[in-house]
């Protein structure tokens, strides 16, 4: 089946059968392999992307569903320069093997996109749907604490 | 400007993360070769039993299947996966082939491999393979591996591999004469590294060159290579192993798995590059799983509390083959359960069983773990008994700086002595108690707060590290003046090109952003040995400090040459080369790169070491168990960087406490799988553990290795099993819970709480 869609800032088109997943058709078609598959049924967040601006699993959904669509993965969120929420991660060590940081970091960006003023209660809950496995979390919750300035001060970014 | 000695020590944010927080890593799932093809594998579905027959005609039918590899296809003799730790003869029996061959014996072996165009397409074809098993009876338990109804191997006529043996001090004897003996058996259940990133390779065969390249190496690429040149009858220098970003290993990623020969081989026989990458549920059967042990285990103390020692039998499910380390958790159990603490007769026998089940190898603190929750919960136990307090108890029999270093037990068929090193394991014990606030939270012991019962535990660990027998590094100086180091050492996601950019920056006396380190690839240097056994920093740190001296060398001789003096005299400040006033600036010194090959030899571990303590909360209602706190005090000799040694610590704690409270890898009686998704199989996330403290103290640097560090890393979890079984205990006091087995999952407490509330009610 023939899709197009908006894939970080570009319209793009693609031939997919309509079994491929989104993940499969961001990596395999368009080369973008930020997006990491570690379970592949929805369970680890690993493979999370913004479609719309909402934190979606792309392993759970299929590539024709996001036709017309917008979606930003996190080649997307940022250029040269890291953004504040990828600095924080840097700054807090809240990666290790960096396996699952796209998940995270595309989970809390939608997060902070709509809540910037979350508690950590609130960014604890959000975040118990991606795993990690080397972190321990606590240095993933305080990087995303501290990124919580930077999306009050640009409002919705 | 002088830069010495500037960055060891310092929390430097590492470079690997510019990458990664931006998707930007290569992961082995990322690479792709022109014209590859894709691999996915035929696995049993059942546990034990003979192959009658594997018809593949059909799968070779579809559009874009290309091969269908078997056994058969293989050779006269289907390669098996030799040892890379403990190579005892006696255990070849067990050796792994790398496809079932004659029999099945787990669930998730390979039986076949499908090469198609696509993933997609090998996957289809996957159901059009007739694979005939007869059913065997499984060897599923310790009662079923014993009862010999069924055995894994006939050939060796008992379930039973090999028993290990630790020793000393005159057990029968000591134990006859002791105020003190209490037997108890004890129970930890099988659960596995899960790392994040599933294994997968990328494999190219060049004919022309007679040159095979594998993508996906981590840990061990070296002994890799050799394994694999061994298998195809290649020389080594015809396989290159490239190590690419790594997400994540625990011990278990990297080891030499079937795959590891199946993909290499197949791109060889389909003269095309091949890639495989496992999905979750293959991970799960597949991947080592570790830590299933039983044992019966007495302990003998005098009756002032002084440990006289340890002696009775283990036993370790070992699953279905040994697997490349497959020996080193079942030894760990036996040799190191005496852990930091003063014990001088030892027998205690570790027997590996063989059941149909995945088979197992080392994962994060192997042995370690399991062991300490048998010693710490004995030493609860005798607390209780001997109505001494638990931590003077311990305070008592702690080895003391004076007596290192410290011999731990003998071990046998394969020799491992090894010594505790440094250390004052009682400051670290008493720090511990003062950072976590024991005397002020001891006032909640035993209270019920909202619905919640309080109760806290302490408990001491050794860590082992700094594994021999050597590494590797090659040092270039470039004509720009920048300093590649090239590194046997292999990255797993611990930050290893930070921290070596760190100690080689110190070392050259350079500026840390003019420093590359390259590593895991079995080009860069002639040999190396890699990630295990928490050895990086002290092996491949140590490597570069001799090698920086070497280099300097060749620095001071390279400039001699030019100013016309002996190399004596130049002297190296600040990334120039001066001499009477003169300077050359490290940039043009040459106009070619000076280089320098170093090795470090290490023949004794490090032990690092240290205490934590734990804050529970038990809800005796439905047996949930409510972290409340949890303090760890290690000391590591020598930290490079705080800030990822922190993130080490913090990271081992939590999957410590995924181990003691969730995970569980649970088959049935048929050896069946029963929890093959993150769905069954329960990992901690980020709601489930958020109060995680760790203190880390530079107070007795290891003498052993010439920056004085200790590998650290593993340590965190070593103690977390006992402690929380401890610390649960001590809540449910008043009801004498006892918890003799892991997990401490909801049902299991809430039975205990039920049966002790029974026998109270009839008391």
């Amino acid at each position: 089946m023939q899709i197009e869609f908006n894939l970080n800032g570009q319209t793009v088109s693609a031939e997919v059968e309509p079994r491929t997943t989104l993940a499969d058709c961001i990596r395999n078609n368009f080369g973008q392999t930020g997006t990491h598959l570690a379970c592949e049924h929805g369970v680890c967040g690993a493979c999370t992307v913004l479609v719309n601006g909402e934190a979606v699993r792309s392993c759970l959904l299929l590539a024709v569903q996001v036709q017309g669509d917008k979606v930003v993965t996190v080649e997307g969120l940022s250029g040269d320069e890291l953004t504040p929420l990828q600095a924080a991660f840097r700054k807090h060590h809240a990666l290790q093997c960096g396996f699952c940081t796209p998940g995270f970091i595309t989970t809390a960006h939608a997060l902070l996109s709509h809540e910037p003023d979350a508690n950590e209660e609130r960014i604890r809950d959000v975040l118990s749907g991606n795993l990690c496995r080397c972190s321990g979390y606590i240095p993933i919750v305080e990087a995303v604490l501290e990124a919580r300035s930077s999306y009050r001060d640009s409002g919705s970014k | 400007m002088k830069v010495f000695n500037s960055y060891i020590g310092r929390p430097m944010e590492r470079v690997e993360d510019l990458r990664l927080v931006r998707g930007r890593g290569t992961y082995v799932a990322d690479v792709n070769r022109p014209n590859q093809l894709y691999a996915v594998i035929l696995r049993s579905s059942t546990a034990h039993g003979i192959i009658k027959s594997i018809d593949s005609s059909e799968a070779l039918a579809l559009p874009g299947v290309h091969r269908v590899l078997t056994a058969k296809d293989l050779g006269s003799k289907v390669p098996v996966i030799p040892l890379r730790l403990q190579p005892l003869p006696q255990l070849e029996t067990f050796h792994q082939p790398v496809l079932a061959d004659k029999k099945v014996r787990y669930v998730g072996e390979p039986v076949a491999v499908v090469i198609a165009e696509s993933a997609a397409l090998a996957e289809d074809a996957l159901e059009h393979i007739a694979l005939e098993i007869e059913p065997l009876p499984a060897v599923a338990t310790r009662e079923q591996a014993e009862g010999k109804r069924s055995l894994v191997f006939e050939e060796h006529g008992s379930n039973v591999a090999i028993t290990w043996k630790a020793f000393r001090g005159n057990v029968d004897e000591a134990f006859k004469t002791a105020d003190y003996v209490r037997r108890e058996k004890f129970r930890v259940q099988r659960h596995a590294a899960m790392f994040m990133e599933p294994r997968g390779f990328v494999a190219e065969w060049d004919e022309a060159a007679g040159k095979l390249t594998v993508w996906g190496a981590a840990k061990t690429p070296w002994h890799n290579r050799r394994t694999l040149a061994a298998q195809l009858g290649l020389p080594l220098e015809a396989v290159d192993l490239v190590e690419v970003d790594v997400g994540g290993g625990f011990g278990s990623r990297g080891e030499f798995y079937p795959e590891d020969y199946l993909i290499p081989a197949a791109a060889r026989i389909v003269g095309r590059p091949v890639k495989w990458n496992e999905d979750r549920r293959e991970h799960m059967m597949t991947a080592n799983h570790a830590r299933e042990m039983e044992c019966d285990v007495e302990f003998a103390c005098t009756r002032d509390g002084r440990f006289i020692g340890l002696r009775g039998q283990i036993w370790c499910d070992i699953g279905a083959y040994i697997r490349t380390n497959g020996s080193v958790g079942p030894r760990n159990i036996a040799q190191y359960m005496c852990g930091p603490y003063c014990m001088e007769h030892i027998d205690l026998k570790s027997s590996m069983l063989t059941t149909n089940k995945t088979p197992c190898g080392t994962y994060r603190g192997p042995g370690r773990y399991e062991t300490d929750f048998v010693r710490e919960r004995m030493i609860d136990l005798a607390a209780q008994d001997l109505k001494i307090d638990r931590l003077e108890l311990r305070r008592r029999n702690l080895v003391a700086d004076s007596q290192m270093p410290y011999p731990l037990p003998s071990i046998t068929p394969y020799d491992s002595s090894t010594e505790l090193d440094s250390g004052d394991y009682h400051a670290v014990f008493d720090r511990c108690l003062k950072e976590f606030g024991w005397e002020e939270r001891s006032k909640l012991r035993g209270r019920l707060i909202d619905g919640y019962y309080h109760g806290l535990a302490i408990g001491s660990f050794i860590e082992g590290g700094a594994a021999g027998p050597k590494e590797e590094v090659r040092l270039v100086l470039e004509t720009d003046g920048a300093l590649s180091v090239y590194m046997g050492s292999s990255s797993v996601g611990q930050g290893l090109e930070t921290i070596m950019a760190q100690i080689a920056a110190d070392a050259m006396e350079m500026s840390y952003d003019k420093i590359t380190i390259r590593h895991g690839s079995t080009s860069y240097v002639k040999d190396g040995y890699g990630a295990y056994h928490s050895r990086s920093t002290v092996m491949g740190g140590s490597a570069i400090l001799v090698g920086a001296e070497k280099l300097k060398e060749l620095i001071r001789k390279t400039a001699a040459e030019r100013f016309g003096c002996k190399p004596e005299e130049v002297v190296i400040d600040g990334e120039q080369a001066g001499f009477g006033g003169n300077h050359l600036s490290f940039a043009g010194l040459s106009e070619t790169p000076l280089e320098v090959e170093a090795e470090f030899f290490n023949k004794k571990y490090t032990w690092s070491y240290g205490t934590q303590a734990a804050h529970v909360a038990v809800d005796p209602g439905t047996g949930h168990v409510k972290v409340i706190d949890v303090t760890s005090v290690e000391d590591v000799g020598r930290m490079i960087n705080p800030l990822t040694l922190h993130g080490q610590a913090i990271g081992s704690m939590v999957q410590g406490l995924g181990g003691a409270f969730l995970e569980h890898l649970v088959y049935d009686d048929e050896g069946q799988l029963l929890t093959g998704s993150f769905a069954d199989y329960l990992l901690p996330s980020a709601t489930d553990f958020p109060s995680v403290r760790s203190v880390t103290l530079e107070l007795k640097p290891c003498p052993n290795n010439p920056l004085g560090a200790k590998g650290a890393g593993e340590g965190g979890l070593i103690p977390i099993g006992g402690l929380m079984a401890n610390a649960v205990a001590d809540a449910l006091s008043h009801l004498n819970v006892q918890p003799m087995e892991l997990p401490l999952s909801p049902p299991r407490i809430w039975q205990l709480v039920e049966k002790a509330e029974a026998a109270r009610a009839k008391a």
